[in-house]
């Protein structure tokens, strides 16, 4: 792997994750408002 | 002897170490690291989940929620039309799981994340029934069963009934897996009553009825695609004729399915003039498609045109519907 296929490799590893986390919050935000909303039904 | 070694398969960065052990008895042997594949770029995900058609099925179900009568909180609404949203892309990332070898050969399709290699076609179908399981799961538990369920059979239906199934048996593969895309208004609907009436019925059946005309339009100008790819479409089974004939006539049931809401006391005045002169223009476009039989060298216009319209027809049409609503309420 040359070295601008290592950035390249790192670069997109990186973006997946920021958007898997960004995924992941918003689940629980979901989660949460949904449950409040449920519970103060 | 060298023995070259890359970082696979544990998710760490792809560093290539080699060391050297000195063997004696055997001459020294090189071999070349293994190439390390290129993570797969979430746009790529993204566009797996066909955004555009993502963009009508939300608005749909939005239109059968807002139209629906009664009240449901904005979260649990919100969290309806998201799983709406991640029901239809992962049954997209199936279907084109499923396709992805058809769609290699056809010119429209060919550079779709898997065909063109971005993505591994494992992984599509992995993320495909992440989503699909996830939607259906959120809509059962946050907002209603039955909507789960519909959406669950909704996406068995384009994943599995039209996709694996209908798709490459029938030419009637579009008019019958249209129920797919006619499902969302009435999850929406189901939502905020949680039951099955007539009116989102009709919702559901007007998307029926405007797919066939609609996708036959496009399979008019990329026939010679759907044949290489040996996809049974109308034009390519049953000739043009035929097909541009069906048009017509789709486009005047579908004239009169949009009335329906109205006969049945669903909708009032603003929807009436709205389907009348939107669904008389489906109509007026329809005629030049039904009744022509164009030349070799043809542009194909009065096609692209009804295709460009049947698109916009469908927006106006269910935003006429919650304007009208609003209106009454």
């Amino acid at each position: 792997m040359t070295p601008e296929e290592e950035t390249e490799y790192k670069a997109r590893r990186k973006a997946r994750n920021v958007v898997f986390a960004v995924a992941m919050f918003a689940f629980v935000a979901l989660v949460y408002a949904i449950t409040v909303v449920r519970v103060t039904d | 002897m060298t023995i070259a070694r890359g970082a696979v398969g544990n998710g760490s960065a792809p560093r290539v170490k080699s060391r050297t052990i000195v063997n004696t008895k055997a001459a020294p042997l090189e071999t070349t690291p293994t190439p390390v594949a290129m993570p797969a770029d979430w746009r790529d995900f993204y566009a797996l989940t066909k955004p555009g058609v993502i963009r009508l099925v939300v608005f749909t179900g939005l239109c059968g929620l807002l139209a629906a009568p009664g009240s449901i909180h904005p979260i649990i609404g919100f969290t309806a039309i998201l799983c709406i949203a991640l029901g239809a892309g992962g049954a997209a990332v199936l279907n084109q799981w499923w396709e992805a070898d058809l769609d290699k050969l056809m010119k429209r399709t060919a550079k779709r994340p898997i065909p063109a290699g971005r993505i591994r076609r494992d992984d599509a179908r992995d993320f495909g029934l992440l989503l699909c399981g996830f939607s259906v799961a959120i809509m059962g538990l946050a907002v209603h069963w039955l909507a789960g369920l519909i959406l669950a059979f909704s996406i068995i239906y384009y994943s599995v009934i039209y996709t694996m199934w209908l798709k490459p048996r029938t030419p009637q593969n579009i008019v019958i897996g249209g129920g797919a895309g006619a499902f969302p208004p009435l999850i929406g609907w189901i939502a905020v009553t949680g039951e099955i009436t007539m009116m989102p019925i009709l919702l559901f059946a007007i998307i029926f009825m405007w797919t066939p005309p609609h996708f036959w339009a496009l399979a008019l100008f990329v026939k010679p695609d759907y044949a290489a790819a040996g996809i049974p479409m109308m034009p390519n089974v049953a000739g043009e004729k035929s097909t541009r004939f069906q048009i017509l006539g789709y486009s005047v049931i579908l004239f009169l399915t949009t009335l329906a809401p109205v006969a049945i006391g669903g909708a009032g005045l603003i929807y009436a003039v709205a389907a009348v002169l939107l669904s008389g223009a489906f109509v007026a476009l329809s005629v030049p498609v039904g009744l022509r039989m164009p030349s070799e060298d043809d542009k194909l216009k009065p096609e692209k045109r009804l295709f460009a319209f049947s698109i916009l027809y469908l927006f106006a049409l269910f935003a006429a519907l919650v304007v009208d609503r609003i209106a009454l309420a």
